[in-house]
């Protein structure tokens, strides 16, 4: 009897005030808001919820403002994935050279993804304001006409793609430089014998090398980019004219400003939905090129 | 060897305009910070300006500042401290004793979009009072930095030896004792990792205390934002305050740049 009971089920005693949290904090919202995605019901205390069926989900797919907040997160979720990856690949190549200061480098490099993304959002409000911002008198003095930035509903959007490449291409920078580190050396001492340019040896050795790292960074910055909330809400609440609202804030202004919670938890269930078979498809996507090659 | 002369330059002048572009938005912010809002409106002082200082006193006299940075920090300590007692032992179980399938469960947290949760939270909340209270807040926190603590943690006691535990065991130690006596206290560069990044999530956090937190537990990012609700936008005061809630995050990462990098790229490779 050298184990007591305690010590026997220690595993269980371990993880269970962690798991009872996520039931508790986790599992139960997600049944609620399924669960009051049926009803209709603005939190007053006199009028209960009431049972509408699948009302709350048909009259969200005849919302043109729905559709369109499906549109602008698609378009703000693959116009940042894009040039973050591409941008933090040829960062990751750039930094990951001896050089003097890399050290340096590399820390300021990571600010932008650590420091408050609403103070953040705040000073690119400053950056891109149209008559004393600084990002109008830089076009201006390279002889291009000054823009409205986030106060245009066809800017607003690539403005705040902006903001989030700023923010996160050092992620996915950080995560390639630690992918290049584990490179075999000997791939590129054969391309080297046989007089192979740069070019050809990033193109046809490095990249395919990373190809597993790439997938996974990109697939951490899909999840979190579709849920983009901090930078967007901040500086333009979604606006001008809902132009960049996305999912996330349409979902969040609909609960919490209007307060239509049956609607809010059926956006919300729809939009989980997206987020999870995203998510999936690029986990079958990984095996799938994991086992291609 | 000169074709490699010229791309070594090539190399540093792109380096060096990385550094600017990705610098600059903190230094418009330190500078604006010290400008008063003729300068800032102004489009020809740039950089050479005279400093004002009033910027910052007009935040902590004007407003309640260190109230909101007070709260900030009882929340994201209260966060991290209770997401390390909760995330240490079962990280640590879940990686001896390979229950990955609970791993998996906690990693689902960081996938599923945290504005699911708030509506329930939101009408809980306000059932039984706790709108507007810390315990709110950092359960609400809690949500982000766990399951970070738990996956950075996972990693981390995978790659200690078990030959450590079993001496211990052998020596008399119970499993627990093995765990409180042996594990814990070689884990401090795990457990810095972890507590700085939950820390930061929480210090920064802003869609789960705009709607839980209210004028007794206004946190920081709260306060910064509604600095913005008035008619007219004092810009000076307002990168006074994005410097302010900025700073402890910035510091942070340059005294622990090591752990913060390994932090994050553990937390992403592993994914």
């Amino acid at each position: 009897m050298r184990y007591n009971w305690f010590d026997r089920n220690l595993k269980w005693i371990y993880t269970l005030p962690a798991v009872l949290f996520v039931l508790l904090m986790m599992l139960f919202p997600i049944i609620y808001t399924v669960r009051i995605s049926f009803y209709e019901w603005s939190m007053s205390a006199t009028t209960p919820p009431k049972w509408v069926g699948l009302s709350n989900y048909l009259e969200l797919l005849k919302d043109e403002r729905f559709w369109h907040a499906v549109g602008s997160t698609f378009y703000f979720t693959i116009a940042a994935l894009v040039f973050e990856v591409v941008l933090g690949i040829a960062i990751a190549v750039l930094l990951s050279r001896q050089f003097r200061g890399k050290n340096i480098v590399k820390t300021i490099f990571l600010l932008p993804m650590v420091a408050t993304p609403v103070a953040m959002g705040l000073v690119w409000m400053l950056i891109y304001e149209p008559t004393i911002g600084v990002a109008n008198l830089m076009l201006k003095s390279l002889g291009f006409e000054p823009l409205l930035w986030l106060a245009s509903t066809s800017q607003v959007i690539p403005s705040l793609v902006i903001i989030d490449v700023w923010e996160w291409t050092p992620m996915i920078a950080l995560i390639v430089m630690a992918g290049l580190a584990t490179l075999p050396t000997d791939p590129y001492e054969a391309a080297d014998v046989d007089g192979a340019s740069r070019w050809t040896k990033f193109f046809s050795i490095t990249l395919p090398l990373l190809r597993p790292t790439i997938i996974v960074a990109a697939m951490l910055r899909l999840i979190d980019v579709l849920k983009t909330f901090d930078i967007i809400y901040a500086t333009t609440q979604g606006g001008p004219n809902f132009a960049s609202e996305t999912l996330n804030l349409y979902g969040y202004v609909l609960g919490f400003q209007y307060f239509k919670l049956g609607m809010a938890s059926s956006l919300l269930v729809i939009f989980f939905a997206i987020v999870m078979a995203l998510t999936l498809f690029m986990i079958w996507m990984r095996k799938r090129l994991e086992g291609a090659s | 060897m000169r074709q490699s002369k010229g791309i070594n330059l090539l190399y540093s002048v792109l380096t060096f305009v990385v550094l600017v572009v990705f610098a600059f938005p903190f230094l418009w912010m330190l500078l604006a910070s010290f400008k008063t809002q003729a300068q800032i409106m102004s489009t020809d002082q740039f950089f050479i300006f005279t400093p004002t200082t009033k910027n910052y006193t007009s935040v902590f006299k004007e407003y309640d500042f260190m109230k909101f940075i007070w709260n900030s920090l009882i929340v994201a300590l209260g966060s991290t401290l209770f997401s390390l007692i909760l995330g240490l032992p079962a990280a640590y179980a879940i990686a001896r004793h390979h229950l990955h399938k609970l791993g998996l469960v906690i990693l689902v947290a960081r996938i599923i979009p945290g504005i699911t949760f708030l509506i329930p939270w939101f009408i809980l909340f306000s059932k039984i009072n706790l709108v507007d209270t810390y315990t709110a807040l950092i359960l609400s926190h809690m949500l982000v930095g766990l399951p970070f603590i738990i996956w950075i943690m996972i990693s981390f006691f995978e790659a200690l030896p078990t030959e450590i535990e079993e001496a211990g065991l052998i020596d008399g130690c119970t499993h627990n004792q093995v765990f409180t006596r042996i594990i814990l206290p070689i884990s401090g560069p795990g457990v810095i990792t972890s507590s700085l990044l939950s820390f930061i999530f929480s210090w920064n956090n802003f869609m789960f205390s705009i709607i839980l937190a209210g004028d007794k537990t206004k946190t920081l990012p709260i306060a910064v934002f509604n600095f913005m609700s008035y008619s007219e936008i004092n810009w000076g005061a307002l990168m006074a305050a994005a410097c302010i809630i900025t700073l402890p995050v910035l510091i942070i990462a340059l005294l622990a740049q090591r752990y913060i990098v390994s932090g994050l790229a553990a937390g992403a490779v592993k994914g």
